[in-house]
C-alpha cells in the first residue's frame, strides 16, 4: 500500500499549497516576516557584540579601534539599524508571548498591538539615540 | 486511545518520535522572557556609557552584579539566536545536505562566539 502510493506520487506530482507570492502582503503578515528578518539581523549583530566585548577585554588600542568604527558614519548606520531591529524584535516578541499565553489573537487586537509595536519601536529608538547622543555630547 | 500505536509510557512522557517534545519551543520562550529585562538593562547601560573611556567600562564590568548579569545575557542571547536561526534554516533550506551543514555551522558559531563573549566578560570583570 505504502509502495503503491509512493509510485503514484512519482508519476502524478501531489498538489502543493500556493506559494507565498500569490498572496497579497497584509499588514499582519509583513509584521510577522519582519520579526524573522530582525531576528536574523540581530543574530548577525551578536558577532558585533562579541567583537566589542573582546576589544574591551583586550585593551586600549583594540577598544579605540572598535569605537572608531562604531563612531564612524558607517558604524552609526549599522548601530542605528541594530537599535531599530532590537526594539522591534523586543516589542513584537512580547506580542508573541501574549499570543502564546492565549491573549490578543483576534484580528482587531492583533492589528492594534501591531501598531503599538511600531510606535514603541520608533519611540524607543528615538529616545535611546537622543539620550546616547546627549551623553556623548556631555563628555 | 486503544487505537493509538503509542505506549502509555510514551504518551505520558509526550516526547514523540524526536525524543525532544516541546523543549525547543519552551527554551525559545524562556530565553525570550529572560532577555526582556536583560537586554533593556544592557542597552540602557551602553547608552549611559556612550563614548566613555575604557577605564569606566572596566569599572562597570568589575561589579559582581554587572559581571553576572552580563554572563547570563551572553548565554541567553546566543542560545536564543541559535534556536531562532535553526528554525529559519529548517523552514527555508530544503536540500538535506545543505540544511545539516547550515545547522552545524549555526551551532558551532553560536557556541564559539558565545564562549568568546563570556570569556571577554570574565576577563573584563577580573581586570585581566
Amino acid at each position: 500500500m505504502a509502495a503503491e502510493s509512493k509510485s503514484s506520487a512519482k508519476s502524478h506530482p501531489r498538489p502543493l499549497s500556493p506559494h507565498l507570492q500569490v498572496y497579497r502582503p497584509q499588514y499582519t503578515s509583513v509584521l510577522s516576516i519582519t520579526h524573522r528578518a530582525t531576528g536574523v539581523a540581530l543574530a548577525v549583530g551578536t558577532l558585533m557584540l562579541a567583537c566589542w566585548l573582546v576589544a574591551a577585554a583586550t585593551g586600549e588600542r583594540a577598544f579605540a579601534g572598535v569605537n572608531a568604527f562604531l563612531g564612524s558614519g558607517f558604524g552609526r548606520v549599522i548601530l542605528f539599524g541594530w537599535t531599530v531591529a532590537f526594539f522591534y524584535h523586543l516589542g513584537n516578541g512580547i506580542r508573541h508571548l501574549f499570543w502564546d499565553a492565549g491573549y490578543g489573537f483576534d484580528l482587531p487586537t492583533a492589528e492594534k498591538s501591531g501598531w503599538l509595536v511600531i510606535a514603541f519601536t520608533i519611540a524607543a529608538t528615538i529616545l535611546s539615540w537622543a539620550l546616547g547622543l546627549a551623553v556623548l555630547g556631555g563628555r | 486511545m486503544s487505537k493509538s500505536l503509542r505506549s502509555p509510557l510514551g504518551r505520558a512522557r509526550g516526547l514523540g518520535s524526536a525524543k525532544d517534545g516541546t523543549h525547543h519551543w519552551w527554551a525559545q520562550r524562556v530565553t525570550a522572557i529572560a532577555l526582556i529585562p536583560l537586554s533593556l538593562w544592557f542597552v540602557a547601560s551602553i547608552v549611559r556609557l556612550a563614548g566613555a573611556p575604557l577605564i569606566d567600562l572596566q569599572a562597570w564590568a568589575a561589579s559582581p552584579v554587572v559581571a553576572v548579569l552580563l554572563l547570563i545575557l551572553v548565554v541567553a542571547t546566543f542560545q536564543h539566536a541559535r534556536l531562532g536561526m535553526q528554525v529559519v534554516v529548517e523552514d527555508y533550506v530544503h536540500h538535506e545536505g545543505v540544511k545539516v551543514a547550515a545547522l552545524l555551522a549555526i551551532n558551532g558559531a553560536s557556541l564559539l562566539f558565545g564562549a568568546i563573549s563570556a570569556f571577554a566578560v570574565l576577563k573584563l570583570a577580573f581586570g585581566g
